[in-house]
């Protein structure tokens, strides 16, 4: 037997050098078929939906208590074409909005001191601990009474909401992060500010963002306990006028509306989280 | 330049893991240190960096005393520790942060294309191997031109190939500006391979046990039978198993050795 035939499959890797984008091993999971990941997303609420239609259509149940997709989209567009759809959104948004970026703001700067400073963390965290215990509901008497039952009141409601877990998250990634980039840091002399704003922010970005996306949602969540109380407009007052004028159809429109609102607001956080954590050593970023 | 004078380190929970440590370092030169696992070199690299404080004695540069990192020395560690939110070019950039934009960019890619890698300069760490990482994280702490350069068992992760490819290029570098290189390694044929002196240190606590100048002539030959015995010599040194004088060819101890022995002060 000649030695000129190899004795097994050569095992053959690419080189470092002459790829330019390095060396892969394990290669990132490739979504199966051409078609686009959304597609399957659809499938379940749409089979749904359909479902009903057809049920309410051919007289198998009663379409009163729910009514079907066909009547409640009839709604939103009488809704739509007055222009109400419009304001309520708008209102509801905003409200959301200006919550949500309160709460991040604060939660961002208290969760950054009481990760990098123990002294501050001893201080304040059984106090804010103690606070997140508080059932949302419960705040709402207390900030009609301290702000009244306009916006004030509806937005700091949604920005206590959206603090607590963007400063727990962020205070125990700091606490918790890998000492050896923290090192480094030291190292090349980082002032206490460059640390923060270069290394601990940074390095916490994959858990600081999961984060955003449970204060979007708790932040929904909030408005709607908001907009029970003293709103004249918003999707949260849509829902109550609904129950008020016993119309089962705009309830639903309402939380069709808070459905799609939040899945979207979702999705933009979700994409952008994206963006930013490409650089990430992670199993499966394309999730 | 480099001055160790009765260094001890005793850790919080009583682990006493140096004592009474002198040792003086001349500007430009390299120094390998090395010896087993607890023998407290990583611990010495760590007290001359700044990075912990000794218990007792002191570590001074040029006179002055060093108790926090300072510009002037750098350190590379076991992990290239690349921030993996940086490309490459950024994380190289860390290292001469007080320059202003356009001079940063030009010393990094400068000093990329040392090791070979500007070609990756836009890359994230996360796709680099483990040499390349490393390279990267060499030049990161050249960039700044420390006068002195620690490296706390640099290529001890990587594979054997690898670990001499990057042995030249950590001479290469050094040929650039002659830094001082304080150099811990377990491998004692890379601290031959690269050092003027080589300290061997042993633990319980840790000490210096010998100090040796083995003045082999550069570049140094690893198949060389004087390397080979100075490398059987210093295995002695460490283990205390094999009695090791180093020999020449003619089987003669070698008069150009120096070897310098020290009793454990406690």
């Amino acid at each position: 037997m000649s030695l000129t035939t190899p004795l097994l499959d050569p095992i053959v890797f690419p080189d470092p050098r002459n790829s330019s984008k390095g060396f892969d091993f394990a290669e990132r999971p490739v979504s199966a078929g051409k078609r686009p990941s959304w597609i399957l997303g659809l499938v379940v609420p749409a089979g749904l939906a359909l479902g009903w239609e057809l049920a309410v259509g051919l007289g198998w149940a009663e379409g009163r208590l729910l009514p079907p997709p066909s009547r409640i989209l009839h709604t939103f567009a009488d809704l739509t074409l007055t222009g109400e759809l419009a304001n309520h959104v708008a209102a509801t948004l905003g409200r959301v909005g200006f919550g949500f970026l309160l709460g991040v703001l604060s939660g961002t700067a208290i969760g950054a001191l009481t990760g990098t400073s123990t002294l501050a963390r001893r201080l304040l965290d059984p106090t804010f601990q103690g606070l997140r215990s508080i059932p949302s509901i419960a705040w709402v008497p207390l900030f009609i009474l301290w702000f009244g039952i306009f916006e004030l009141s509806k937005v700091l409601l949604i920005a206590v909401g959206v603090f607590f877990p963007i400063y727990l998250a962020l205070s125990s990634a700091i606490i918790n992060l890998d000492r050896k980039l923290v090192e480094v840091g030291r190292i090349f002399r980082l002032s206490r500010l460059a640390m923060v704003w270069r290394v601990f922010l940074p390095a916490t970005l994959p858990s600081y963002f999961v984060a955003l996306r449970t204060g979007l949602g708790l932040g929904w969540m909030f408005v709607v306990a908001a907009e029970f109380m003293g709103a004249s407009e918003g999707l949260g007052f849509l829902l109550t006028d609904g129950q008020m004028t016993g119309n089962p159809r705009v309830i639903l429109a309402s939380i069709v509306a808070f459905a799609l609102l939040g899945k979207l607001t979702d999705w933009g956080l979700a994409r952008l989280s994206e963006r930013v954590l490409r650089w990430q050593d992670a199993f499966n970023p394309a999730a | 330049m480099l001055n160790i004078a009765h260094l001890a380190k005793r850790y919080q929970n009583g682990h006493l893991a140096l004592s009474g440590l002198d040792l003086e370092i001349a500007a430009g030169e390299i120094v390998g240190i090395v010896g087993g696992s607890g023998c407290g070199k990583s611990t010495l690299l760590r007290l001359i960096a700044g990075l912990d404080r000794p218990t007792e004695g002191t570590v001074s540069l040029n006179g002055e005393g060093v108790i926090s990192p300072r510009p002037e020395i750098g350190l590379v560690f076991q992990e290239p520790r690349l921030m993996p939110w940086l490309t490459i070019r950024e994380n190289v950039g860390f290292g001469v942060r007080h320059l202003p934009k356009a001079a940063r960019r030009v010393r990094v890619d400068e000093a990329l294309s040392r090791v070979g890698l500007a070609d990756f300069a836009d890359h994230w760490p996360r796709e680099l191997s483990g040499g390349m990482a490393q390279r990267v994280s060499l030049v990161r702490a050249l960039v700044g031109r420390p006068s002195v350069l620690l490296l706390d068992e640099p290529f001890s992760a990587l594979d054997a190939l690898t670990r001499y490819d990057l042995q030249e290029h950590l001479l290469e570098l050094w040929r650039y500006d002659r830094p001082t290189l304080v150099l811990v390694t377990h491998d004692i044929e890379e601290a031959l391979f690269l050092a003027d002196r080589v300290v061997v240190m042993r633990g319980q606590p840790g000490h210096i046990h010998s100090i040796s100048a083995p003045r082999l002539p550069r570049p140094r030959d690893r198949a060389d039978q004087l390397f080979q015995s100075w490398k059987q010599g210093l295995f002695g040194e460490l283990h205390d198993s094999v009695r090791g004088e180093p020999v020449d060819r003619a089987g003669q101890i070698d008069k150009n050795a120096e070897i310098v022995h020290f009793k454990k002060a406690v």
